[in-house]
C-alpha cells in the first residue's frame, strides 16, 4: 500500500514537471517574478552561504592538520584535503542539504500558505498556470545556484588557509601548494553537474510539496518539514547515484 | 445565463452533488444557500472549472465547458470574476497590485491604462486611499472590497462570491450586498453568491437555490421564500426567532 502511495505521489511530481512548462505566464510579468525569486533564493542565502562555508573550511583544515602526527606526512596534505572535501562533498553537497532547509522550507510555506489561503484557487479561477507563475521563477532563479557554490568553494579554501596558516598548523607556502598539487578539473565539472541536479531537485520537491498540501496552518509547517526531509534525501540519493556514474 | 443540468460529484464513495440541475440568470444575484456540507461550495467550484464533476454539463451563455478546448477554457476563465471567502488576495502585492493583476496578465493594455481601469474599479468599491497598502494592512472588509474590485476590473460577464460576508460586522455586510447587487445591475452580470446569511438572502436573493444533502430542495425568489411551506427550507431560513417574526409579519400583510 505505501509503495502505490510513493509510486502515485512520484507520478504526480513527474505531471507537475510537465505542467510548469504547459501555458507560459507573459514574459513581461515573468521576468519582475524571476528577479524576485532570484533576490529571495540566492541573494537570500548569499550570508549563510558565506558564514557556514567560511567556518566549516576552517574546520576541516584544522582537523586535519590535527590527524596529521606522523612527521613523514607532508603538511602541503592540509591544503590538499580541504580543497577536495570542500571542492567534491562539502560545497555542493552539504551546501545544498543546508538549502533544502532554508530555501525548501521558505519554497514549501509560501506556496503552501497560497493554497490554504485560496491564492492558487484565484490563479487557476483568472486561468492562469499556477505550476508555470509560481515554480518556473524559482527554476529560473536557481539556475544561478552553482554561483553559490562557487563562492562556498572560494570561501570554504579560504576558511582553510586562514585556519591553517594563522593557527600555525602550516605555512602559506605548504597551503597554496596543497591545493594546487594532483588538481583534476573534471572534479570542477563533477561538482557543477551535481549543483545543477540538486538546484532543479531544491526548486520542485519543496514546491511539490507546497502545491499539492491539504489543511491549514498547521499542516503547512508539516509539509515544509516533509519536504526537507524528502529534499534531503533525494539530494543524498542523487549525490551518491551521480557519483557512480561520474567518478568510477 | 449559466444553465446547470444534472450534475454530479463524488469524493472517493461520498457523493457530494446528487444530479443537480438549475439555471443562474443573467443581470441576477443567484444565491445558493444549504447547510453546511449540503454541496454548495463543491457547487461552485465545479462552475468555477476547480472541480471537474462526473456526469451533468455546465454551459456558460450556451457554452459547454466539458466539451471547450483549452483555449476556450481559458478564454472563458478570464471572462469570469471571483470573490474567496477569505478574500483570496496575493500577500506580496500591494492593492493596486491585487487589482490590476488580471489586466496585467490578459490584457495588452500599457501601464497608465491599466492605472486608470485600476482607479477607476477601487473607486466603484469606494476605496481610494489604500491603493499602495498591502493586504495585511487593511480591514477584512476592505480586503473583501479590494477582492470585489479585482473580480470586477477586466469587466468579467460572469461573477461568483463565495461567501462574501463571513467574518463581516452587519453594517459593513450590507454594504457589501448592496454593492454586489449594484455591480450585478450595472454590467448586467450573471452573479452567483454561495452563502449562509440570511440577511443577504432577504436583501439581494433574486434568486435563490437551496441544497440540502447534495440535491436541490427548493429554488424561488426571496418572496417566495417568504411564503414557502417547504418543510426543510422554512426549518433552515426560519431557524432564528427574529425570521420567524419576519416571515410572520410578511405572511399576515
Amino acid at each position: 500500500m505505501m509503495i502505490i502511495r510513493y509510486i502515485t505521489q512520484i507520478g504526480r511530481y513527474c505531471l507537475m514537471l510537465k505542467e510548469i512548462f504547459n501555458k507560459q505566464t507573459k514574459w513581461s510579468v515573468m521576468k519582475n517574478l524571476i528577479f524576485k525569486e532570484i533576490d529571495d533564493l540566492i541573494i537570500g542565502s548569499l550570508g549563510i552561504v558565506a558564514f557556514i562555508s567560511f567556518f566549516v573550511g576552517g574546520v576541516v583544515a584544522i582537523q586535519t592538520a590535527l590527524n596529521l602526527t606522523n612527521p613523514l606526512i607532508p603538511k602541503y596534505l592540509i591544503g590538499y584535503a580541504t580543497r577536495q572535501s570542500i571542492i567534491l562533498e562539502f560545497a555542493p553537497t552539504f551546501i545544498s542539504i543546508v538549502m533544502a532547509g532554508k530555501m525548501g522550507s521558505f519554497i514549501t510555506s509560501s506556496i503552501g500558505t497560497m493554497r490554504v489561503t485560496e491564492q492558487i484557487d484565484a490563479l487557476e479561477v483568472m486561468g492562469v498556470n499556477s505550476l508555470n507563475y509560481l515554480v518556473f521563477p524559482k527554476l529560473m532563479a536557481l539556475l544561478l545556484y552553482p554561483f553559490l557554490i562557487g563562492i562556498a568553494m572560494f570561501l570554504g579554501i579560504l576558511g582553510g588557509y586562514i585556519a591553517s596558516v594563522y593557527g600555525g598548523f602550516g605555512s602559506s607556502l605548504e597551503f597554496v601548494d596543497g591545493i594546487q598539487r594532483d588538481f583534476t578539473p573534471f572534479h570542477i565539472a563533477y561538482a557543477f553537474i551535481k549543483t545543477f541536479i540538486f538546484a532543479l531537485l531544491l526548486a520542485t520537491i519543496p514546491s511539490f510539496h507546497g502545491y499539492y498540501m491539504k489543511g491549514g496552518a498547521l499542516e503547512v509547517g508539516k509539509a515544509s518539514t516533509v519536504s526537507f526531509v524528502w529534499t534531503s534525501v533525494t539530494i543524498i540519493l542523487m549525490n551518491y547515484i551521480l557519483t557512480q556514474l561520474l567518478l568510477t | 445565463m449559466i444553465e446547470v443540468k444534472n450534475i454530479e460529484k463524488s469524493f472517493g464513495d461520498i457523493k457530494i452533488l446528487k444530479g443537480i440541475s438549475t439555471v443562474f440568470e443573467t443581470g441576477k444575484t443567484n444565491l445558493i444557500i444549504g447547510q453546511s456540507g449540503s454541496g454548495k461550495t463543491v457547487l461552485l467550484k465545479s462552475l468555477l472549472g476547480i472541480y471537474i464533476p462526473e456526469s451533468g454539463t455546465i454551459s456558460f451563455d450556451g457554452r459547454i465547458y466539458s466539451e471547450l478546448d483549452p483555449a476556450d477554457k481559458r478564454e472563458l476563465r478570464t471572462e469570469i470574476g471571483m470573490v474567496f471567502q477569505g478574500s483570496a488576495l496575493f500577500d506580496s502585492m500591494t492593492v493596486a497590485e491585487n487589482v490590476g493583476f488580471p489586466l496585467k496578465m490578459f490584457t495588452h493594455d500599457n501601464s497608465k491604462k491599466i492605472r486608470e481601469r485600476v482607479d477607476f474599479a477601487l473607486k466603484r468599491v469606494d476605496l481610494t486611499e489604500a491603493h499602495n497598502k498591502l493586504p495585511s494592512q487593511i480591514s477584512g472588509g476592505m480586503q473583501k472590497r479590494v477582492a470585489i474590485a479585482r473580480a470586477i476590473v477586466n469587466n468579467p460577464k460572469y461573477l461568483f462570491c463565495d461567501e462574501p460576508n463571513s467574518g463581516l460586522d452587519p453594517n459593513t455586510a450590507i454594504l457589501i450586498d448592496n454593492l454586489i447587487k449594484e455591480i450585478t445591475e450595472e454590467y448586467n452580470i450573471t452573479t452567483v453568491i454561495n452563502t449562509h446569511d440570511m440577511n443577504s438572502v432577504m436583501e439581494i436573493g433574486e434568486k435563490i437555490l437551496f441544497l440540502k444533502d447534495g440535491l436541490k430542495a427548493w429554488e424561488g425568489s426571496k418572496e417566495e421564500i417568504f411564503r414557502t411551506d417547504n418543510e426543510a427550507v422554512v426549518e433552515f431560513v426560519y431557524s432564528s426567532n427574529l425570521f420567524k417574526k419576519v416571515r410572520e409579519a410578511y405572511l399576515k400583510e
